[in-house]
């Protein structure tokens, strides 16, 4: 049932050298600091830290104790310290606190920062500020790129979004840029590059600048084609509920940096730590299923592997010996894998298939058709009555303002003061972040934009038109999407029945009732190889589009795989849904898309990034 | 060939040739007599200081600059103090060393750089003798002073000063001194009488030259070797004694019976020098004495000035210049008369060849019976580097080519390489450059330094042709003369700032490793600001423009280039700055202007400065933020009221904003929390902090329906919510009488599948079943379905027709339903 691939389909350049290169810097950093030391390591770089170095190469470089930072004094006996953490203010203001602690007790040690992936100069005026400028080394390990399987690559950056979007703090683009400039220098030269959104310009100018500062030589290509897209561009996709395998697991069990606990109810063990890539054979056939098809395929698996088991009935001793040498072990390593990833469907099928899900996600259904507006009020109400899930409520209600290209004055106010009600008064905060990325909005009094707008775009042409909605998009970010969904035919008939067990367009991913924006535009500009005849859209969209054909030397040989190798990189994160799409539309289409995200997100973890840190700890 | 060896002299068994170097000048009478003449090494500039002693306003000396071809550069009247030496140092400026021990440098054009001083002390002892010297470390100047002291300084561009130690008997200056680098060391050799002295940083030591017994008398004049290996002494008998410098070895002593000191002494060899040989220099006559004991006389007529080079000495007077040097080996072998070594024989095939004789290839023939060609073209290669005549160059060069071509496998490389060089030597010897640069010499120099000194000149075009000539990657060649070209140009006074910023950008272009800003700095330096400000225009960097525009005080624009550049890190920089230098009111209306360095700022100040954060918002007048702030204060604070006091500004600013709705709402929350104080107070509910639902969930199961009922009106509930909580306490009370009586009080605004739900919830199918038959028809199914009748929700969905209930009545998977749907079907 998993789609059978072209065979013509292009193979993956070996994104292995890039973890190489990540530990042989890291080497190269803590020999830097001869001796023994201890090295302390941010709590979020610890899992990507362990996909680089584990702890035994550490040790062999005379890494004597490994420690978490904590924010609290520390305990270590060691005369060097190390401190591997990302450039963050807090961090360096902690790492002051403990060597200012020595010296007050007159402790000497050696200490060293090696900020990852770069460092800004505002760590260093803490440095500076507290006169310790002199007495702390500084280095940097540019590990901008973590592998997370054949297709996915994450920056690991997760405050990229909230940075970027909410606060606008433009100090990550150059981080993406020289990521860019990364991927360029070990599998470009890239011969086309395309893009949409505010950030994906400044990343590709900053990568642009990066690579004029060199010289370049003339390569074979790895890859061929680069795709830039910024979170803001799609907020839709995000806020949907995941329905496919993969992006299920990670809403559900939280999946981080490529691995996931399965918590007690999954399996019998406690908390197991599962790897979920493509080396995982079950998983791999399944990720990208809907959740409708995986208790079927599983079972059909199971039934395999009992004939398999069942194969050793009436063998020989020969025979027996050789099924023992050769089959056993992955058969059981199969049967493992098959146990885990049921369990896992069953835990997810008692939380899904409850009626309230049910009721939800025919209330997202609605929304996207644009259908049934005031009953999916009502049930967005009932829900922040009773308290279901402060992040579910936020999520419906962005995606009700986004579809609706925002509320009604009178349901915007009812809404929020019914939310104030049930989670408390802080979330004026939270909702002035929603209402500033323009995720939770109000209509401008009147009449609806689109309706307008549709009105004026059949009178006047397209420019005067194109004017006019400047003027409005002055007044308030509007996602346009509804016309946005009339236009690339995001929302498909409803009436027609749709197969999830042979899908036919990427909207499988949403169970046929939605396609998601993000890669309908890589599709539509790959197919029309730039944003020819998508004008419209871009306008919609808010332009900041892009597509420039590189010059520099590519060396195209004529059975060269690269123009069919497809970076894409989200600028913001990306959802497993989303690459779910994307490898649906490579099969259908002989490409191979790679992803390149700053981190992969789902609905939570976008809406509780905009929360305020201050706040309660969320109620789920 | 013949002419060729005419001017050669025999000494010992090499060599002495005189070459004339081209030279215009024609100085008048006084000339070089009456002057204090500076000539730099490497064919570098000639300095004149006429009559340096006069002293009266009326009538100044004169400082006059030559290129060594004699061309003038400058000339101007010295108004400064009273000067005792000059001299250049290695980047072609000049020295000039006055009495008082300051030191003034100016560059090849007359026109003052900057000066230091050879110490206090000085300034009342005057400078008696100075000298000017070179070592690894650069340009040194070394001054002995009128109470005996000598002071030196070994590189004047990080300036050290050196005060050596008293040498015993000294009064006044002494008869000789020098100053010479050994082992990385800086020493002054110096004769007083008889005696003779090494002194360096830390000690004076007695020394005795081997060989030098009393007998020869003391040492008047004393020379070292251009590369401080060898040095000679004369002495008052007349005795020229030779030997290293380090005063271990005696090479020789020779009687030049002339008992008078003479005007100069240099030493004059090569590299691999046969002879050695020291010229000495008389009124009427010149002596090149090789320490084999033979010596050459010549006369001369006119005071001269001798130079000490790499590899030979030139002769300077006042019409003419000549170059004194051992003819070297290569030279000797092919136009020796008579000699059969191969290069000679290639030159005469070669000329035989031109002739159309067929002696040349006899001459051929013998080269190659002695497999000797290879070597023959190398010597006829290697000669014509030697030889300062072009026709010679090309003869030589001519012969070479035509041995190649009987020779396979033969790399052309020098070949090609040595034409290309003499092509640039021969151009820069010209005398309108003039750099009479020996090959020799321009190996040592290397092409680096030339094209820089060709620049010190600004003999741009050439610089440029040379690097392109000898295809110099831009990098090192162009660009590096096109910046010194550009800094140049920006000093020009009598150019409006729009025609430079034009002309520097027309000729520099994009040219890589040339930066704008550094052209810019200069400009700046002399004093055009506007002139830099176009200038950074140019540059594609704006990241590289922003500190020379912090420097010149432009902030504002220093702000918007940094954030043009897009480096965050460029941006926070020139924030932090202009955070020192401006007001706070000024800095924040900066920021208001630029929006990615104010956010820049704003997470700064929120993990820095909360309180600089709230004047930020003031100053902006955004009621909207300094509310959000307000709201975030009120969580830190402990005590209510503060909190309730901070919460008030917040609706005050809400208000401002014109946000009724979050006023309203903080109004409500400042009620909410008097509200729980007081509930708190009485009955220790704990309330306090907690959202409006919670406290009303908190309340009901406690009981306190009054206070309950209370705050549903108080904060206008609507029904529904009201509805849910009462339900949800009492189906978690179980109090199920009470709930049915609640279902009955009026109509449900929740319906009545809500009840359904809460009563399976705490598994009560008894109570669950009751609201059932009050629920809508449209969620009829579900309530059965929820109570786990299925015949019931078969039965409802028959009566209300509808397949999509049917259709989820059967994916429930239930075997029953299914049996029933069939039996409807």
């Amino acid at each position: 049932m998993a789609h059978s691939a072209r065979r013509d389909s292009p193979k993956l350049p070996d994104f292995s050298l890039l973890k190489r290169l990540a530990k042989d810097q890291l080497v190269y950093l803590l020999e830097q600091l001869p001796g023994k030391k201890d090295l302390f390591i941010e709590a979020d770089l610890m899992s990507p830290l362990d996909r680089i170095a584990n702890v035994s190469t550490l040790k062999q470089h005379e890494v004597d104790k490994l420690y978490k930072v904590e924010y609290k004094p520390i305990v270590s006996t060691s005369d060097q310290l190390c401190f591997l953490i990302r450039p963050r203010i807090k961090t360096v203001k902690w790492i002051c606190d403990v060597a200012n602690a020595d010296k007050a007790a007159g402790r000497f040690r050696r200490y060293k920062i090696i900020f990852t992936p770069q460092k800004f100069y505002a760590c260093e005026s803490v440095l500076e500020e507290q006169g310790l400028f002199g007495d702390v080394t500084t280095d940097e390990w540019s590990f901008y790129l973590l592998p997370l399987d054949d297709d996915i690559i994450s920056m690991e950056l997760p405050e990229f979004f909230r940075d970027n979007f909410l606060a606008g703090d433009q100090r990550w683009v150059r981080t993406a840029g020289s990521t860019l400039h990364l991927l360029h220098s070990i599998y470009g030269p890239f011969s086309k590059i395309y893009g949409i959104g505010r950030c994906s310009k400044m990343v590709y100018e900053s990568w642009r600048e990066q690579v004029e500062e060199e010289e370049t030589k003339a390569r074979q290509a790895e890859i061929g084609n680069v795709f830039l897209i910024d979170r803001d561009v799609d907020f839709v996709t995000p806020l949907c509920s995941q329905v496919v395998y993969e992006g299920l697991v990670d809403d559900i069990f939280k999946i981080k940096c490529g691995c996931v606990g399965f918590g007690t109810d999954a399996t019998s063990d406690k908390n197991v730590k599962v790897m979920l890539n493509s080396q995982d054979k079950v998983f791999n056939e399944i990720r990208n299923e809907h959740f409708s098809n995986v208790f079927g395929f599983l079972s059909q698996k199971a039934r395999n592997l009992q004939t398999a088991y069942d194969k050793r009935r009436g063998m020989d001793i020969k025979q027996m010996k050789t099924f023992v040498s050769e089959e056993l072990k992955g058969l059981k390593q199969e049967h493992r894998l098959l146990s885990l990833h049921i369990s896992a469907s069953e835990t997810i099928m008692k939380k899904k298939t409850k009626q309230d899900f049910q009721e939800m996600l025919k209330t997202e259904h609605s929304l996207l058709e644009g259908f049934e507006i005031r009953e999916c009020i009502s049930f967005i109400e009932e829900h922040i009555i009773r308290l279901v899930s402060m992040i579910e409520s936020l999520r419906l209600l962005c995606l009700l303002s986004i579809t609706e290209n925002g509320l009604l004055p009178k349901d915007y106010r009812s809404l929020k003061a019914l939310f104030l009600q049930s989670y408390g008064v802080e979330h004026l905060l939270t909702f002035a972040n929603l209402k500033q990325l323009g995720l939770l909005v109000e209509q401008q009094p009147g009449e609806t934009l689109t309706a307008m707008e549709s009105k004026v775009g059949k009178l006047v042409n397209d420019k005067t038109a194109g004017k006019l909605t400047d003027a409005f998009s002055s007044l308030a970010k509007k996602s346009n999407f509804r016309a946005l969904s009339r236009k690339l035919n995001l929302v498909p008939k409803s009436d027609e029945e749709y197969n999830l067990r042979v899908p036919r367009d990427m909207a499988y991913i949403f169970s046929g009732a939605y396609i998601p924006l993000s890669c309908k535009l890589i599709e539509q500009v790959l197919e029309r190889g730039g944003w020819t005849g998508l004008e419209e859209v871009t306008r919609l969209l808010n332009g900041h589009e892009f597509s420039v054909t590189g010059n520099n030397g590519a060396d195209l040989r004529a059975n060269n795989d690269a123009p069919r190798i497809v970076v894409v990189m989200f600028l913001g994160g990306c959802t497993f849904s989303e690459i779910s799409a994307l490898r649906f539309l490579g099969k259908e289409k002989g490409y191979k898309f790679i992803v390149v995200t700053t981190a992969i997100t789902n609905s939570s973890r976008l809406l509780e990034a905009l929360l305020e840190n201050h706040m309660r700890p969320v109620n789920t | 060939m013949s002419f060729i060896t005419a001017n050669w002299n025999p000494l010992g068994d090499a060599f002495y040739r005189k070459t004339e170097l081209h030279m215009c000048w024609n100085l008048r009478d006084s000339g070089l007599r009456d002057s204090l003449v500076a000539a730099a090494h490497y064919g570098g500039p000639i300095a004149l200081l006429r009559e340096p002693q006069r002293r009266s306003p009326s009538s100044r000396p004169q400082l006059e600059i030559y290129l060594a071809s004699g061309i003038s550069i400058t000339s101007f009247p010295w108004k400064s103090g009273p000067v005792v030496h000059i001299g250049w140092t290695v980047t072609d400026e000049l020295l000039c060393v006055q009495e008082d021990g300051s030191v003034l440098i100016y560059n090849l054009f007359g026109s003052f750089k900057r000066h230091f001083s050879m110490g206090q002390e000085v300034v009342q002892s005057q400078v008696l003798e100075a000298k000017v010297f070179h070592s690894p470390y650069g340009t040194g100047v070394a001054i002995v002073t009128g109470s005996s002291r000598f002071t030196l300084a070994t590189n004047i561009d990080d300036l050290k000063l050196r005060r050596l130690p008293e040498v015993p008997g000294l009064h006044g200056k002494p008869s000789s001194w020098l100053v010479l680098t050994q082992d990385r060391q800086t020493k002054v050799i110096l004769s007083n009488g008889p005696e003779m002295f090494v002194l360096d940083n830390t000690s004076c030591t007695p020394v005795c030259p081997p060989g030098l017994s009393p007998q020869y008398g003391s040492v008047v004049h004393m020379c070292v070797s251009f590369s401080y290996k060898y040095l000679s002494l004369f002495t008052d008998t007349g005795h020229l004694w030779t030997g290293s410098s380090n005063l271990q070895d005696k090479l020789s002593i020779v009687d030049t019976k002339k008992k008078t000191t003479p005007n100069q002494m240099v030493w004059c060899c090569r590299p691999q020098s046969q002879q050695l040989s020291v010229v000495l220099m008389w009124d009427r006559l010149l002596l090149v004495a090789g320490i084999c004991g033979d010596t050459i006389q010549f006369p001369v007529d006119d005071p001269c000035v001798l130079v000490g080079e790499l590899d030979g000495v030139r002769i300077i007077n006042s019409t003419n210049q000549d170059l004194l040097q051992e003819v070297p080996l290569v030279c000797q072998d092919i136009f020796k008369i008579a000699s059969m070594a191969p290069g000679a024989l290639l030159l005469e095939a070669h000329r035989e060849y031109e002739k159309s004789s067929q002696k040349a290839d006899e001459y051929l023939r013998e080269i190659k019976e002695q497999s000797m060609l290879g070597e023959a073209v190398r010597q006829c290669v290697e000669a014509a580097a030697h030889e300062y005549d072009a026709n010679t160059q090309k003869s030589l060069l001519r012969a070479a080519s035509f041995g190649k071509c009987f020779l396979v496998d033969f790399s052309p490389d020098q070949f090609v390489t040595m034409c290309r060089e003499l092509r640039v030597l021969n151009t820069v010897r010209d005398g309108a450059v003039g750099l009479p640069l020996t090959h020799t010499q321009f190996k040592q120099l290397t092409l680096q330094v030339l094209i820089d000194r060709l620049v010190y000149r600004q003999f741009y075009p050439l610089a440029i042709e040379i690097c392109r000539y000898l295809k110099i990657p831009d990098y090192q060649g162009v660009s590096r003369v096109l910046k010194h070209w550009a800094s140049c140009k920006v000093q020009q006074k009598d150019l409006s700032d729009e025609a430079i910023a034009r002309a520097v950008c027309v000729k520099v272009g994009d040219a890589p490793g040339v930066s704008y800003s550094d052209i810019a700095a200069k400009a700046y330096e002399c004093g055009r600001t506007e002139l830099a400000i176009k200038l950074l225009d140019f540059e594609a960097r704006s990241g590289e423009q922003v500190p020379l525009l912090l420097k010149m005080k432009r902030s504002q624009l220093a702000l918007s280039k940094a954030v043009e550049s897009g480096d965050t890190d460029l941006v926070y920089t020139v924030v932090t700055y202009l955070k020192n230098e401006l007001n706070r009111g000024d800095f924040f209306m900066m920021l208001r202007n630029q929006p990615v360095a104010q956010s820049l700022y704003r997470q700064f100040c929120k993990l820095q400065e909360q309180e600089t954060l709230k004047d930020l918002y003031n100053q902006d007048d955004d009621h909207q933020e300094l509310a959000n702030y307000y709201i975030t204060a009120s969580y830190r604070e402990k005590r209510l009221e503060t909190r309730l006091s901070v919460l008030q500004k917040a609706v005050d600013e809400f208000n401002k904003a014109k946000n009724e709705f979050a006023a309203k709402a903080t109004e409500e929350e400042m009620r909410l929390l008097r509200f729980q104080r007081k509930l708190d107070d009485e009955k220790g509910a704990g309330l306090l902090g907690l959202s409006l639902q919670e406290t009303m969930e908190v309340l009901l199961s406690l009981g306190l329906h009054k206070h309950t009922e209370q705050l549903y009106r108080d904060f206008r509930l609507p029904d529904k919510r009201y509805w849910w909580l009462k339900l949800k306490s009492m189906a978690e009370k179980h109090e199920w009488e009470e709930l049915e009586k609640f279902s009955k009080s009026k109509k449900s605004p929740i319906g009545y599948l809500a009840f359904v739900d809460v009563c399976m919830k705490s598994n009560n199918k008894s109570e669950a079943r009751k609201y059932v038959s009050k629920v809508t028809p449209e969620q009829k199914v579900r309530a059965h379905m929820v109570i786990g009748d299925l015949e019931g929700a078969a039965d409802a969905a028959i009566e209300r027709r509808n397949d999509s209930e049917m259709g989820a009545l059967i994916s429930s998977g239930k075997s029953s339903v299914k049996r029933s749907s069939n039996f409807i079907r």
